[in-house]
């Protein structure tokens, strides 16, 4: 046994140190860190951008926004560029969290469709660029549901009872609530909080379950019939189960924007901005639209892309598809009566 | 008092990972942000009693004690069969019962997961049996079968460890003088193997109470626990006083059962945590 031992250890030191000599082979000029959405950039773009500007890339992702304000927040890591959504990049420009970025160094971003641009959370693009857009709905599995799928109301059809998964996340399930009930999704007001809580206290029996990134395996798995879903996850889940279908409720929707920011924290903003613009390259964003299969702000990359999808209004709405759709707001000082209504339709 | 400085490293891992972690919560849980800088408030705590924080509280005591019953009922008849000098295979199980704690332990909750699935492993054999499906992914039944899988071994293990330390003489003098197994089994193994129990239920209830991981992929997110409470507190609320006060809560109440079951350990002569 002794002897097993002394091999493993010598094992592992041979290891360890043929790991570091591979680790040195590739030496970049600079590295910068990319904090990024969890299966949300085809991985080969990375290598790509090491190899032609010789700037090694530390790729990490996260699962929420709130996740990734959390770790910039408390100041323990030193990421240059991330890619919050809209009502986070507000609240990281409120906080002072963002550097602005140097459009000049960033000429791709004429590529930006204009009605991407100065958006509300960043009226004037000073911190933002824009990297995918979509939308929440539906996405229902046309063997298993036999009525039209046109409203959020069908979430709370008896007839689906059990089949129903919804959102672990209180943001996106009250405002399907809210939504249902005619209210705006950044509502500040009580009274209609109180009544999108009881109406989500009574769809509970109805709910499988509240679930996070693992929905696509199990609407894949035909586990359920119906499931509130981002646009782009739907996309993904259509190609892998063609009895899927997604649809856009006509009461509304949350749009939503995630985009390209640098945070103070960067000890780069020149490399981070290459990247930024990198990711802007026509063939890059092309690339990366056709891998996740979230909606490019993109024009070219748009058009690039297979004219099926791109023609589907409900993966690539017009202006005017739009109008009950409506963007997250930062809540700030309201957040904590959104979290007691989910708490109490979690604790009942 | 020689040799003191081999202890320093452990007092100050103590210190910097332990207690000043420690402090930090219990400051965060009773300090409240004014506009002339922090002030010393109890709101926080008292916001813990509210009936709907107690709801959660008390449904995650109900599941980890449920858990914990069946860990104790399982375990300990293996614990038994394992100590026993007679059995050949010890080893081997022990081994059985061990490695599966090698691999992660979310990975082996996310297993199960696909298990327990509609159209799982579990179902497509019950149907292949000509047997009705079973739905129990996604509910509490789901919660506490992944409670009990994950931390039986933490039963097993030092219920084993009493149990095979346990004085052979004093089982054969009972038999000697005419007891039968189960009053041997009431009157010694029983009582002597309780320091054992007792670490045993703090270890599978400690982990039971405070989970959210199993809760969230098990439950399905039907339900809160304090773990999913607390971690919603610091992630999506960003209400880290909250979350502070209810994590003390949490860590009083631990202590408080640590305290009562440590004095049942002394009581009965071991000693296994305290």
């Amino acid at each position: 046994m002794k002897n097993l031992g002394k091999i493993l250890l010598v094992g592992i030191l041979i290891l360890s140190v043929s790991l570091t000599i591979t680790g040195c082979s590739k030496k970049y000029e600079t590295t910068i860190k990319v904090y990024n959405w969890g299966d949300y950039i085809d991985e080969e773009v990375i290598t790509q951008f090491e190899e032609q500007y010789n700037i090694g890339v530390i790729y990490d992702i996260f699962a929420t926004n709130e996740d990734m304000y959390v770790k910039l927040s408390s100041g323990g890591a030193d990421y240059d560029v991330a890619f919050p959504s809209d009502y986070m990049i507000k609240r990281m420009i409120d906080e002072d969290m963002l550097l602005p970025i140097d459009l000049n160094n960033v000429p791709n971003y004429r590529h930006i469709e204009d009605r991407f641009k100065d958006l509300e959370f960043d009226p004037s693009n000073e911190y933002s660029v824009p990297y995918m857009w979509g939308t929440v709905g539906i996405l229902y599995n046309k063997t298993m549901v036999d009525d039209p799928v046109e409203s959020w109301e069908i979430l709370w059809d008896e007839k689906y009872a059990k089949q129903i998964f919804m959102l672990d996340s209180q943001r996106d399930s009250i405002a399907v609530a809210l939504k249902l009930l005619g209210y705006s999704l950044n509502t500040r007001n009580i009274e209609e909080l109180e009544e999108a809580k009881e109406l989500l206290i009574r769809q509970k029996p109805l709910v499988l379950a509240y679930v996070g990134d693992e929905v696509k395996d199990k609407m894949i798995g035909n586990e359920a019939a119906l499931a509130v879903v981002w646009s782009g996850d739907a996309v993904y889940m259509m190609s892998e189960n063609p009895d899927l279908e997604y649809a856009i409720p006509k009461e509304g929707t949350n749009l939503w924007f995630d985009s390209m920011v640098i945070p103070k924290t960067s000890k780069n903003k020149e490399a981070a901005e290459k990247f930024i613009n990198f990711m802007l390259e026509t063939e890059i964003a092309f690339k990366n639209a056709d891998y996740i299969g979230y909606a490019t702000p993109h024009k070219e990359a748009r058009a690039m892309l297979d004219e099926e999808l791109t023609s589907d209004k409900t993966f690539y709405p017009d202006p005017e598809d739009l109008t009950n759709t409506e963007v997250f707001k930062d809540l700030a000082d309201f957040l904590p009566e959104y979290d007691r209504i989910w708490t109490e339709v979690k604790a009942n | 008092m020689k040799r003191n400085w081999l202890a320093y490293p452990y007092i100050l891992w103590i210190l910097v990972f332990v207690l000043f972690p420690m402090v930090l919560v219990l400051g965060y849980g009773v300090v409240v942000k004014t506009d002339t800088g922090f002030a010393l408030t109890l709101q926080h705590l008292q916001r813990v009693f509210e009936p709907i924080y107690l709801k959660v509280i008390w449904r995650s005591i109900v599941l980890a004690f449920i858990s914990t019953v069946i860990c104790l009922f399982l375990g300990y008849p293996v614990a038994m069969i394992l100590a026993n000098q007679n059995f050949k295979q010890r080893n081997v199980f022990l081994a059985l019962i061990v490695i599966p704690m090698w691999m992660n332990f979310l990975a082996r909750t996310y297993a199960w997961m696909s298990l327990l699935e509609r159209n799982g492993l579990i179902n497509q054999f019950l149907n292949f049996l000509g047997l009705p499906n079973l739905n129990i992914l996604y509910t509490d039944y789901a919660v506490v079968l992944g409670m009990v899988y994950n931390f039986l071994p933490f039963m097993i293990l030092p219920i084993y460890a009493v149990l095979s330390k346990t004085d052979r003489s004093l089982i054969e003098a009972a038999e000697d003088l005419g007891a039968t197994p189960s009053v041997i089994f009431r009157r010694i193994t029983f009582p002597l193997s309780l320091p054992g129990v007792f670490a045993g239920i703090i270890m599978v209830f400690l982990p039971a109470v405070t989970t959210f991981a199993i809760s969230r992929l098990l439950g399905g997110g039907h339900y809160m626990l304090i773990g999913n409470l607390i971690e919603q507190q610091f992630l999506t609320t960003q209400d880290w006083s909250f979350g502070a006060a209810l994590s003390t809560v949490l860590l009083i109440g631990i202590l408080l059962i640590m305290k009562v079951l440590g004095r049942y350990e002394r009581d009965s002569g071991g000693g296994v945590l305290w």
